[in-house]
C-alpha cells in the first residue's frame, strides 16, 4: 500500500515534470534555443497561483489566468530580447536566459519576499478518496487526471493540427517552412509562448502540493533538463516517458532511500545515456 | 513577370553571382543551365530571399523582392522546389502537403489526382519515399502554395531515366496550366524538351541566352563550350 501511494505520487510528480519538460523540449526542437529561464517561469506560475488564490480565494481562477499570463510575459520577452539571439551560439542563449531567470527571481523576492508560501488545496479537492482501505489525497488524483488531459490536448495540438505540423516541420528545417510562406517569426513566438506557458501551468498545478519559494526555479530547471536528456532533445513522447521515469524514481526512492533520491535521478539519466546516447527518443 | 538585373551575391567573401540578369515572362518556362558551381542554385536562392544579393534588383510583378523576408516572397507567389527537395522526413506525406496549402486552384484533392502515387503513399513518412516520390512530393507541395511561379532546382538530379520521364510529363502538364516556371537543370535534353527560352550560366555570369530555335541551332556549341565536364 505504501508503494502504491508512492507510485501515484510519482505519477503526479512525473506529469508535472512532463509539462515543464515538454515546453522546454518543444522550444529546443523548433527554435534550437536553450531556455534557462524555464524554471523561473515555472516559479512565476506558482506565485501567480498564490496571489490570485489570496486575492480571490479561488484556485480555479488562478488556473485559468496564471498560465496565459506567464505565456504573455514569455511572448513579450521573445519579441523584446530572445528573437534577437536565435542565430547566436547556445552560450549566448544561456547568458541571456540566465539573466532573465535572475531578474524574475529577484523581482519575485522584491514583490513576495524571500521566504516561501503555502497555497491551500482548492475547495472541493480537499481530503482523501478512499478505496477499500486505501486513502489517497483527492487533489493529487485530480492532478494526475488533469495533466493527462492536458497531455492529450497537447498531443492533439502537435500531431493533428496545422500549427503542430508547422512546429514539427520547422524543427527539421525552419527555412523550408518559410519557403512555403509561413511567417516563421510568428511561429517561433507562438511556440516559445506555448512552451513557457506549459511551465507556468505546471507551476500553478504543483503550488498546492509543494508551495512556492523564490529559489524553486533552478531546482526544477535541473530536473527538466534531466528529463529532456533522458527522453531525447526535442521529443514530446520522450518528455512524457522521461518525466514519468524521473517522477517515479524520485518518489519511490524517497521511501526506500531518502538521502539518495536526487542521486538516483541522475543515476537514471546516466544509465539512459550509456545505453542510448541521444536519449530514449532522441535523434542524432 | 520575374526580372533579375545585375544581381551580385556572395557566400561570405566568395563572389558567386557576378551580375546575373535574366527574365521570365508570364506563362513562360525558362531554363537556366550550367555546370556544378556555376551559380544556378545561388540564383534561385537570391530570388527567394535565402541569399541576399549585395547589389542588383529582383522584381516580381513590378515589386522589388530584395530585402524582403523569405515568407513574404513566398506569399507573393513564388514557390521554390529546392535542390535537395526539402521533404520533412518526420511528417507523413499528407502532413507535408497539408502544411503548405494556401487558397487557390490547387487543393489536396486535385494534387492527389495529379500525383496518384502520393495518394497511395499519403500515410507514409516523408523519409520513407523513393527519390522520385520525394521529388513529386516537393513539386506537389510547391503547387499547393498556389504560386504564380515555380522555381525548380534540378528536379531530375539523381533519378532513374524512367522516373525522369514521369517528372518531365508532370512538368509539361504544369506548364499547360499556364504556370510560369524557371527551371534549373544540367540536363540539356530535358531543357530542350520543356523550355521556351534558355539561359546558360558560367562562373556567376549569364554567358548565353536564346529561344528554342536559337538553342536548337547552337545545341552543339552550348554543350561543348559550357556544359561539357
Amino acid at each position: 500500500m505504501l508503494y502504491l501511494f508512492q507510485v501515484l505520487n510519482g505519477l503526479g510528480l512525473g506529469m508535472i515534470y512532463f509539462l515543464i519538460s515538454a515546453g522546454l523540449t518543444i522550444i529546443f526542437g523548433l527554435l534550437n534555443f536553450v531556455n534557462f529561464a524555464h524554471g523561473a517561469f515555472f516559479m512565476l506560475g506558482g506565485y501567480l497561483c498564490w496571489s490570485l488564490t489570496e486575492l480571490t480565494g479561488n484556485f480555479w481562477l488562478s488556473l485559468l489566468i496564471g498560465p496565459p499570463a506567464v505565456a504573455c510575459l514569455a511572448w513579450v520577452a521573445e519579441a523584446a530580447l530572445i528573437r534577437r539571439i536565435y542565430r547566436l551560439p547556445h552560450t549566448f542563449h544561456i547568458l541571456v536566459t540566465v539573466g532573465i531567470a535572475l531578474i524574475l527571481q529577484e523581482t519575485t523576492i522584491m514583490i513576495w519576499g524571500p521566504t516561501g508560501k503555502n497555497i491551500p488545496v482548492p475547495a472541493g479537492l480537499q481530503g482523501v478518496v478512499t478505496l477499500w482501505n486505501f486513502a489517497y489525497p483527492t487533489y493529487r488524483l485530480f492532478l494526475i487526471a488533469f495533466t493527462s488531459l492536458i497531455g492529450l490536448a497537447l498531443w492533439y495540438l502537435l500531431e493533428q493540427t496545422r500549427f503542430g505540423g508547422l512546429v514539427r516541420a520547422g524543427s527539421e528545417s525552419a527555412e523550408m517552412v518559410s519557403l512555403l510562406g509561413t511567417n516563421i517569426h510568428r511561429l517561433f513566438a507562438r511556440t516559445f509562448a506555448l512552451g513557457v506557458g506549459l511551465a507556468g501551468l505546471a507551476g500553478v498545478l504543483s503550488a498546492p502540493i509543494r508551495g512556492v519559494h523564490p529559489f524553486m526555479g533552478p531546482e526544477v530547471l535541473g530536473i527538466a533538463f534531466v528529463v529532456v536528456v533522458i527522453g531525447g532533445m526535442g521529443s514530446f513522447t520522450g518528455a512524457l516517458l522521461g518525466g514519468l521515469l524521473v517522477g517515479l524514481v524520485q518518489s519511490l526512492m524517497s521511501t526506500i532511500w531518502p538521502e539518495g533520491a536526487n542521486l538516483m535521478i541522475y543515476g537514471a539519466m546516466a544509465a539512459v545515456i550509456l545505453l542510448r546516447p541521444y536519449g530514449l527518443f532522441g535523434r542524432a | 513577370m520575374l526580372e533579375l538585373s545585375s544581381i551580385h551575391s556572395y557566400y561570405g567573401k566568395s563572389h558567386i553571382l557576378e551580375g546575373v540578369s535574366l527574365a521570365v515572362g508570364e506563362g513562360e518556362l525558362v531554363s537556366l543551365l550550367g555546370r556544378n558551381g556555376a551559380g544556378k542554385t545561388t540564383t534561385l536562392l537570391s530570388i527567394v530571399g535565402v541569399v541576399r544579393p549585395a547589389s542588383g534588383s529582383v522584381t516580381f510583378a513590378g515589386q522589388e523582392l530584395v530585402g524582403r523576408e523569405i515568407y513574404e516572397i513566398a506569399r507573393m507567389g513564388i514557390s521554390l522546389v529546392p535542390e535537395h527537395r526539402g521533404i520533412f522526413s518526420m511528417l507523413t506525406v499528407e502532413e507535408n502537403l497539408a502544411i503548405a496549402v494556401r487558397p487557390g486552384e490547387w487543393t489536396l484533392k486535385n494534387i492527389y489526382e495529379f500525383f496518384p502515387v502520393l495518394y497511395e503513399r499519403r500515410r507514409n513518412g516523408g523519409g520513407a519515399l523513393s527519390g522520385g516520390e520525394q521529388q513529386m512530393l516537393s513539386i506537389a507541395r510547391g503547387l499547393l502554395t498556389n504560386p504564380e511561379m515555380l522555381l525548380l532546382d534540378e528536379p531530375t538530379e539523381g533519378l532513374a531515366p524512367v522516373i525522369i520521364e514521369d517528372i518531365v510529363r508532370a512538368l509539361i502538364k504544369i506548364k499547360q496550366t499556364g504556370m510560369s516556371v524557371l527551371l534549373v537543370e544540367q540536363n540539356l535534353l530535358i531543357c530542350e524538351k520543356l523550355a521556351d527560352r534558355h539561359y546558360v550560366i558560367e562562373e556567376g555570369r549569364i554567358v548565353y541566352s536564346g529561344n528554342a530555335a536559337d538553342f536548337a541551332r547552337d545545341h552543339a556549341t552550348v554543350r561543348d563550350r559550357y556544359l561539357a565536364v
